[in-house]
């Protein structure tokens, strides 16, 4: 049901939870994910949408379930003392495997102590050990992509709020990812630098890239995505189309969300 | 009765005073790399999440925190030669006692500089695929010691300091060169202040020039 069936999918979720101590934070989240897709993840606040784009690159260990990147599943599994099975991973495997899937924080995180460009530059030169003059260029070309050529040797201090996502949304680009997560990459900007930030998305989209999106900014959803997934009690409550969910929403839940947020339009 | 100075006699003792005054040098270049190491070495275990690994390193920095240094320099000295089958020279005395007991109170810098990063640090560098020591080395320490930089200045110049307790086993450093010249020519006020001063002569372009790279590592910010 979910994208094109002659197509492989490129991430596949079964079963996923997520525990913290008492807390079930995520409760069996089944998802495909094919080349291509954009998917925006919408949901109240502490409804776990953070959390699963978290444990799709395993910076959050899964309590249960499985995920498969281009059909291999991450991880072992492991017979435990009472003959049930869990997953274990080495942190070797995680490690390469998040080289994969690059990530965009609310936060920007970027690196203070270096320019623009050395943050850009640090996963080529670091993880992928290219050598100096190539990471540089290649910094060059996701610096230009995202509009920053000219601040390529500038310090995050001195740039604003929506150059910073843009060079960490180039930082995660440099590594070619074949999966983007964007955990409400807006939510921290002034109103007036949103835009700036959204227009690199979006052409990031028209590429094709493959893409999951956590944001309160609906109106945005419904343009950039293919599919929209509306998280509730851990589970994926509802999901289709953008004019499904967003504008025709089967769920009394959905509709409730949506009517807190009729700020949006289309 | 005015005093009458006369530093005369000291300066003739110059070559002796250059002798200790490399003594010191010596001492300080040494535990100043040995102490921050280890120091850096036990933060890193402090603030690790393996048991196996925190909980000898509070015990060592506890233990050396709470024993005075000039107390471990006579015990490595008079003790341990008991001990252990080898001679304990009066430099490998001090310097241990010196070491490990600055390599105690920098391992606390250290596991405090590194705990003031944000996590959001390492998940950056998590995102891009750096592995635990990637991101040690080239994200969170090279922030942190920005940060922890006037604390190791001070931990450097209490360093500096301690190295005159390295006189008590005879170790020949300024302090005991002094001692000796002081008791040659009966003139302790003139032989104490010229060493006094040349501390300070050693130290204040030091701490001047740590001033210095601090601004200089504090542009970026
Ligand atoms: N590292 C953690 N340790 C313990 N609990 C956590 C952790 N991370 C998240 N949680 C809990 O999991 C729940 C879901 O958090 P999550 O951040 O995924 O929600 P969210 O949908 O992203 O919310 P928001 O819209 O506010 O960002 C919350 O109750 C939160 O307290
Ligand atoms: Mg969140």
């Amino acid at each position: 049901m979910n994208g094109n069936p002659d197509m492989r999918a490129l991430l596949r979720v079964g079963g996923l939870e997520k525990r913290f101590g008492e807390n079930a934070v995520l409760r069996g989240i089944d998802l495909e994910v094919t080349a291509g897709d954009r998917i925006a993840i919408i949901g109240a606040s502490g409804s776990g949408k953070s959390t699963l784009l978290r444990c799709l690159n395993f910076m959050e260990l899964p309590t249960a379930g499985r995920i498969e990147l281009d059909g291999v599943a991450v991880g072992s599994e492991r017979r435990r003392g009472d003959g049930s099975i869990e997953r274990v991973y080495a942190e070797a495997e995680l490690t390469r495997l998040r080289r994969r899937i690059g990530m965009v924080f609310q936060q920007f995180n970027l690196f203070p102590h270096m320019t623009a460009i050395g943050n850009v530059m640090e996963g080529l030169r670091t993880v992928l050990r290219r050598p100096a003059a190539e990471a540089r260029a290649r910094a060059l070309v996701e610096l230009t992509r995202v509009g920053l050529a000219d601040k390529a040797e500038e310090y995050p201090a001195r740039l604003s709020g929506g150059q910073k996502q843009r060079v960490a949304i180039a930082r995660a680009l440099a590594l070619d990812p074949e999966i983007l997560l964007f955990d409400e990459p807006t939510s921290s900007l002034d109103p007036e630098l949103v835009g700036e930030v959204l227009a690199v998305i979006r052409s990031l989209a028209e590429e094709g890239r493959t893409m999951l999106l956590v944001t309160h900014e609906l109106g945005f959803a419904y343009h950039f995505a293919s599919r929209v997934l509306f998280l509730a009690d851990g589970v994926i409550h509802e999901q289709g189309s953008p004019e499904e969910v967003l504008k025709h929403p089967r769920e009394a839940r959905t509709q409730a969300f949506l009517a807190r947020h009729r700020a949006f339009s289309f | 009765m005015e005093y009458q100075w006369n530093f005369a006699p000291i300066f003739a003792h110059s070559d002796a005073l250059l002798v200790g005054a490399l003594g010191t040098l010596r001492i300080f270049v040494v535990c100043l790399l040995l102490g921050l190491s280890l120091g850096l070495l036990v933060g890193l275990a402090r603030y690790s999440t393996r048991r196996l690994l925190t909980w000898p390193a509070a015990a060592f920095v506890e233990f050396f925190r709470n024993t005075p240094v000039l107390v471990q320099i006579i015990w490595f000295f008079f003790a341990l030669p008991i001990l252990v089958p080898f001679e304990i020279s009066p430099m490998t005395a001090a310097v241990l006692g010196i070491s490990l007991n600055s390599a105690a109170f920098s391992a606390e810098i250290f596991r405090g500089g590194i705990q003031s990063i944000e996590p959001g640090q390492w998940e950056a560098g998590r995102a891009i695929g750096m592995s635990y020591a990637q991101i040690m080395r080239r994200i969170i320490l090279p922030q942190a010691i920005r940060r922890m930089l006037p604390a190791l200045t001070n931990r450097g110049i209490e360093i500096f300091k301690m190295s005159t307790l390295a006189s008590v086993v005879a170790y020949v450093e300024l302090l005991h060169q002094g001692r000796l010249i002081a008791s040659l020519n009966f003139n302790p006020i003139e032989t104490y202040t010229v060493i006094a001063v040349a501390f300070f002569l050693f130290l204040y372009p030091l701490v001047r020039a740590t001033y210095v790279l601090e601004r200089r590592l504090g542009r970026s910010d």
